[in-house]
């Protein structure tokens, strides 16, 4: 029977890895043949070129001394067609090279930028120029490879995800603390000990307090903290980092304590105190006339589901009398209505997850395979 | 002879199917694997599409948008990062351009340090894409991501310019008319969290909702793992929830049925184009949880089976 049942059960673990191969080879065939033989190939991702060209001028006022009018000391970069260089309100300033630059914007789809350089092959020149961009093209690339490395650990764990996975932790984590110090240490640290040094090399709109020494006088206390903090990774006295850590609990309770008072427990409480019956609203003369009409009935039932299951659950998790008799009835129905509640939530969770491979399929067919 | 072995047969072939049964129990997790990648991917090339009928909650989200007066003042944080774009980013889509063909004022913000970069695509690919006449700093701003957490929160319900002076790209929000007068969090209308966990829409209800209940309307967008921690707030403490990509495609499906886009109309189709493989993909899932079930039982009283 064990051999019986070895044989009918583990269809995939030893005898068909050929088939495993021949499908990863037949996917690569795919592949290549995806990417050579059709035109518009894989993860093609072309960009409209805007050119932009700026000169610099200078404003002109009129004089009764110069007729030609007197150039004001201040300058700014204008439109080389810009009307007011040409009724002579602007005039270049003289020796100065304009400035050019060039902008990329995503095109779409391989399908709309193919036609946009038909158009301007066939000489039409109002259609915007488009190109081949190596770099997002490049980008694509790496996204599907890391997400097939991903997938691949569906198979068994292998190097090809360990890879792709220490780059997601890695980024995320760089990402993170990249982050973090330049939208949080930079401006609410340095920024308050010396905001003329952060303003001069790394935020320019730093913000002009009306107290710089009250605020870095204060900023030495979360500096201090911060010390302290990592203490913890000296060898000795890792006391010390218990100190801002008692700090940062007590803050994070202060701030917790009345919301979760207020939105969690009064607000909840409130919330389920419903009428037991529920009256449809008397929208026509006639419910209005008949009390009878006017209940909603599948608004009565939800309010009793409601009580019902408050109190059912309320009584599984009340320990103080023994569950037997009509008490333990009524747990054993608050177990049901949780499973209940427990089955949703898993229900919403396989929701998400099949989603989110959704999306990422989405991204292999459309963005990579270019075949959807 | 022949009626002998018809007995033998009749006697194993109970136990044969039983065998079997139990042998389903025992298969290799990657057939599983690929069934799943089957049912997900092949509806997505056959575009396969089913109507949407919009919930309770989807039409309470779309009513809070549509309730309060043309041209207010709306908060949108974006609360999540690539990690959960997959449910979130439809509604992400769906609510801007919602908000923007009601011609509302939108401040943009993140809680997470990625919610700026989807907020930014979102500008990118729905509110300047569909509303091109929308003006930085008058219709729209972008605030970017602070840290604190629901000290954000906290400290923007009594004073908004102490805690974003400037915004996202160093620019004074003094001189920007969209927020210019804005003190704090009652300046808004309305909230909008599209959230993927902590902090995000439980914190707005618990920090916003709860300091001013009656000076704007909080609204969340959800994945499906965290929505059961926002159920209990709806509809006394948040006026509207988008319940994972069913909510998104119900909520594209009312906003589209009323503002309909005249060009790049699957950007707002998102969450609609995924409700074909949830179908397929649950049809897999609840056969799968059946013949497991059925596995167990055959596989009862048998060596290496279920007891």
């Amino acid at each position: 029977m064990s051999t019986a049942n070895t044989q009918t059960s583990a269809p995939g673990r030893s005898d068909l890895r050929w088939l495993w191969i021949s499908l990863m080879v037949f996917s690569v065939a795919a592949l290549a043949a995806n990417a050579l033989l059709r035109k518009d190939g894989m993860a093609h991702r072309y960009v409209e070129v805007i050119e932009f060209e700026r000169v610099e001028a200078k404003a002109v006022v009129e004089s009764s001394a110069n007729a030609a009018g007197t150039e004001t000391a201040q300058t700014e970069w204008v439109d080389p067609t810009d009307a007011r260089l040409a009724n002579g309100t602007l005039r270049l300033v003289e020796g100065v090279a304009p400035i050019k630059w060039k902008l990329h914007k995503d095109v779409a789809s391989t399908t709309e930028a193919n036609e946009t350089i038909a158009r301007r092959a066939a000489g039409d020149m109002s259609a915007p120029v488009v190109e081949l961009s190596m770099w997002n093209s490049l980008g694509v690339w790496a996204a599907a490879l890391l997400t097939l490395g991903i997938f691949s650990f569906l198979y068994r764990d292998n190097p090809y995800y360990k890879v792709s996975e220490s780059l997601l932790i890695g980024s995320s984590a760089a990402y993170w603390m990249i982050n973090g110090f330049w939208t949080t240490i930079v401006p609410n640290l340095f920024g308050k000990l010396a905001p003329d040094v952060v303003r001069a090399y790394a935020i320019p709109s730093l913000p002009v307090s009306e107290h710089p020494g009250l605020d870095a006088g204060l900023a030495f206390v979360p500096l201090i903290l911060g010390f302290m903090l990592i203490w913890r990774l000296a060898p000795k006295g890792g006391w010390i980092a218990v100190w801002p850590l008692a700090f940062i609990i007590g803050t994070t309770a202060g701030l917790k304590l009345v919301s979760s008072i207020e939105s969690d427990l009064m607000a909840q409480a409130v919330a389920t105190m419903k009428p037991m019956v529920v009256f449809a609203a008397p929208s026509t003369s006639a419910v209005a006339s008949s009390a009878v009409s006017a209940v909603n009935f599948w608004a009565t039932v939800g309010s009793l589901v409601g009580v019902v299951g408050v109190l059912s659950v309320l009584t599984y998790f009340f320990f103080s009398v023994e569950h037997k008799g009509a008490v333990g009835k009524a747990a054993r129905l608050g177990v049901w209505f949780l499973m209940i509640t427990f089955g949703s939530a898993f229900g919403l969770t396989v929701m998400g997850r099949i989603t989110l491979l959704a999306q990422r399929l989405e991204f292999l067919f459309n963005s990579w395979l270019n075949i959807n | 002879m022949t009626t002998t072995s018809q007995t033998n047969m009749n006697k194993q072939s109970p136990g044969r199917l039983r065998e079997f049964l139990a042998g389903i129990g025992n298969v290799d997790r990657r057939w599983i694997f690929l069934s799943m990648a089957l049912a997900v991917g092949v509806p997505i090339l056959l575009k396969l599409r089913f109507p949407e009928v919009p919930g309770p909650m989807a039409k309470a989200t779309f009513d809070a948008v549509e309730s309060i007066p043309e041209g207010s003042r709306v908060l949108l944080s974006f609360d999540y990062d690539p990690a959960s774009a997959g449910e979130l980013q439809p509604m992400a889509s769906a609510l801007v351009y919602h908000c923007a063909s009601r011609h509302h004022r939108i401040v943009f913000m993140a809680l997470w340090p990625l919610g700026k970069q989807m907020a930014d695509k979102t500008i990118k690919d729905v509110l300047l894409e569909f509303h091109p006449e929308y003006k930085y700093g008058v219709d729209y701003v972008q605030l970017g991501y602070k840290a604190g957490n629901e000290g954000v929160i906290k400290l923007m319900t009594t004073n908004i310019p102490g805690q974003y002076p400037t915004d996202a790209d160093g620019a004074a929000l003094s001189k920007m008319p969209i927020v210019a007068d804005a003190a704090d969090l009652r300046a808004f209308k309305f909230i909008g969290s599209l959230s993927a966990g902590y902090p995000g829409a439980k914190e707005w209800v618990q920090y916003a909702k709860g300091n001013t209940p009656d000076a704007f309307k909080v609204v969340g967008g959800s994945t499906g793992v965290q929505v059961s921690q926002l159920l209990p707030y709806y509809p006394k403490q948040m006026e509207g929830l988008l319940v994972a990509i069913k909510g998104a495609a119900e909520y594209e499906m009312l906003v589209t049925s009323k503002y309909p886009a005249a060009q790049h109309a699957d950007r707002l189709e998102e969450g609609r184009r995924r409700m074909g493989p949830q179908l397929v993909a649950h049809l897999l899932m609840i056969g799968l949880i059946v013949l497991g079930n059925v596995a167990m039982i055959a596989g009862r009283g048998m060596k290496g089976g279920a007891r």
